[in-house]
């Protein structure tokens, strides 16, 4: 009965945020006409947040809002938050943000005990003049702090809890903890606000072996399901962004059939065509295995083609990249110079894999890029936890996929994982669609680069190991020679390739010598043809002269006669 | 006595609200002691004027204004503590104290 308006329902109920992860965490947003409290640390994000709910609220929901500001001064707020973009100042001008300064005067003179009536009293006024339907209380705790006992404390924030049900409006107290750590929330002195309120979200910024780490959780939400881990989080130039769980978020691919080259003829022969367009590859290998000249040469090709093309270098300077491929005839200095391609370096010490995320994504969007290298991934695992560097990996994937982006990443391999096929750090190697490894090959005192391709899914692809070869004029495949079970490579395949050339050369002049004998012989005929005409031509002539002779004869023989 | 400057004083309450009343009395108590006769008291309910709590940025009840003379000083609280408001206003500490020091 109820069906045709249950979603609309579910829509009214829960206030939407626009901070991307954290609708989607939430099933929707905070709730609506209900408290939401807002923990954490120093320097964790509650201001943002909040903010962002506001100016979201006021500019795409229709939702007036009011900021209470507690600790802050409301022209500060608004100024360190212009550059996150929302037009803070313009929405306050037009009445559809309020914001109050609440601080308590520095020379405030305190004497027993008081109450939020006065607060209270005053927004009621200016929330029905603005038609408010949200209402921000920052840094609640500072007020709170001043109360004489926890009796005097608890009373107050159930009056504001109180106020904000009987006004119906979604309202959002955020509040400091004592540290950093999370968990010592529950013995902060206004505790029990977690237990008054409808909804309470928990930011945390963490130092990870000395990479900062943010994290967003929701520790309660009465009356909705909802993401319950922690999410990692971020600070972008938009604002707050929340990463939220793969299996939420994974979007529809945009599948292709299209085949894009991976800039080495042979690879796109064993692949039987290429990589798919909008895939994501991954080339694992040990230090040294041509990792980046293999996805060099996928960006050159790229650029070749005409598509715009982001190279993400995490090892070394672009120019070094440039110069390096340079060498194997990958010449890519061009197609920087008209903005075809762009190099992004970004070496493994500063910010967290979450942060590079951020930074790839915003670098891709503005090159518009249809391609994008990322040379290593690895490095993540380095800058954080296995876990997080894992998903930023695996959202990574999702992304590049919804946009329709092909993605060639590498990945190093550890010199002390077993040979071969190894996993690849992350478990990257599960999300990928193809997979290629490179390996050394060590036979008769040669190290030899050997390229086999692990997996390709939808492709039928070469089983065979082939051997890949770095030159001047770029890289190129080796046809594979199998001797006694095992793939030749370098001097052995080089042996093995000179046998076959002196074979081939020795037939070769055989063939020209018979030739040769043939066309003497055909020449010797041709001549005796010749003489053997012209003694015909002499024998038909002495022919015809005996005959002539002999009639003259004749004829003067019978005219003897008749005289 | 009339050498003294008159002490305005403005209050405001929240209707009647527990810490407000007390407030109003400990205010009426300590003018009745220390400024006889040379006090005036504005009391401003919140709830019937919450533009001028506004105004006045007010945002904790009960809180006094002392207006003048000058400099404006303000008390948030009950007014319980005697010497804390006494100093505060700028008044002589009461003389139990006095003696105690």
């Amino acid at each position: 009965m109820k069906s045709a308006g249950s979603n609309a329902k579910v829509m009214q109920a829960k206030a939407q945020t626009g901070i991307a992860g954290l609708d989607e965490i939430t099933a929707g947003g905070l709730p609506r006409a209900r408290t939401t409290l807002l923990l954490g640390g120093p320097g964790s994000g509650k201001t943002i947040l909040s903010l962002q709910f506001l100016a979201h609220g006021a500019e795409k929901c229709k939702e007036p809002g009011i900021f209470v500001a507690f600790e802050e001064s409301s022209k500060r707020v608004i100024a360190n938050a212009s550059s996150f973009g929302w037009k803070l100042e313009s929405l306050r001008r037009q009445r559809r943000l309020f914001f109050l300064d609440a601080q308590p005067a520095l020379d405030l003179v305190q004497s027993g005990s008081f109450d939020l009536n006065g607060m209270l009293a005053a927004l009621e006024g200016q929330a029905s003049a603005m038609k408010a339907r949200r209402i921000v209380f920052d840094a609640l705790d500072i007020v709170l702090a001043l109360l004489p006992n926890a009796a005097a404390r608890r009373r107050e924030v159930y009056r504001l809890h109180e106020w904000l049900l009987a006004r119906g409006l979604t309202g959002l107290i955020t509040a400091k903890t004592g540290g950093d750590e999370a968990s010592s929330i529950s013995q902060q002195p206004f505790g029990f606000m977690q237990f008054m309120v409808d909804c309470a979200i928990i930011l945390n910024h963490d130092v990870v072996i000395g990479v900062s780490q943010r994290n967003l959780r929701v520790q309660k939400y009465r009356g909705s399901s909802f993401d319950e881990n922690e999410c990692p989080m971020i600070i972008s130039n938009s604002g707050l962004e929340v990463a939220t769980a793969p299996a939420l978020s994974r979007v529809h691919a945009k599948v292709s059939n299209e085949r894009v080259s991976s800039g080495v003829l042979r690879l796109d022969t064993m692949l039987g065509g290429g990589y798919y367009r909008g895939s994501s590859v991954l080339i694992t290998g040990f230090p040294g295995t041509a990792k980046t000249t293999l996805s060099g040469a996928f960006a050159e090709a790229a650029c070749k083609r005409g598509e715009r093309t982001l190279f993400v270098s995490f090892d070394s300077d672009s120019n070094e990249v440039i110069r390096d491929l340079g060498s194997v005839g990958i010449r890519m200095a061009r197609f920087v110079k008209t903005g075809m391609l762009q190099m992004a370096s970004a070496r493994s010490i500063t910010g967290s894999a979450e942060s590079y995320l951020v930074r790839i994504k915003t670098l891709a969007i503005e090159q518009r890029a249809r391609c994008l290298v990322i040379d290593p991934v690895s490095t993540w695992s380095n800058s954080a936890s296995d876990l997080s560097a894992h998903s930023v990996a695996e959202r990574l994937i999702d992304w590049t996929k919804a946009n329709g982006i092909t993605l060639v990443c590498t990945s190093l391999l550890d010199e002390m994982a077993s040979h071969g096929a190894a996993g690849s750090p992350m478990q990257i190697s599960t999300l990928a669609d193809a997979w290629v490894h490179l390996s050394y090959l060590v036979q008769a005192g040669e190290r030899n680069r050997g390229l086999s391709i692990i997996k390709s899914r939808g492709t039928a692809h070469s089983n065979q190991v082939r051997e890949l070869i770095l030159s001047n004029d770029g890289v190129t495949l080796a046809d594979t020679y199998t001797a006694g079970g095992e793939v030749l490579m370098g001097t052995l395949r080089w042996e093995k390739e000179r046998a076959e050339r002196i074979a081939g050369e020795v037939a070769a002049v055989a063939t020209k010598l018979k030739r040769v004998r043939l066309d003497a012989e055909e020449a010797e005929l041709e001549v005796r043809v010749k003489s053997l005409n012209v003694e015909l031509e002499a024998k038909r002539v002495e022919k015809a002269l005996l005959i002539h002779t002999t009639k003259s004869l004749e004829g003067d023989a019978s005219r003897g006669r008749a005289h | 006595m009339s050498r003294r400057a008159t002490y305005k004083f403005r209050l405001y309450i929240a209707d009647e609200a527990y810490n407000s009343t007390q407030a109003l009395a400990n205010l009426n108590a300590m003018c009745r002691e220390n400024l006889p006769g040379h006090h005036e008291i504005e009391i401003v309910d919140v709830f019937r004027q919450p533009k001028r709590a506004l105004e006045d940025c007010v945002f904790m009840t009960p809180t006094l204004i002392k207006l003048a003379p000058h400099p404006v000083r303000r008390i948030v609280g009950t007014l319980s503590q005697k010497s804390i408001v006494l100093q505060t206003l700028g008044l002589p500490p009461a003389k139990t104290e006095v003696l105690a020091e």
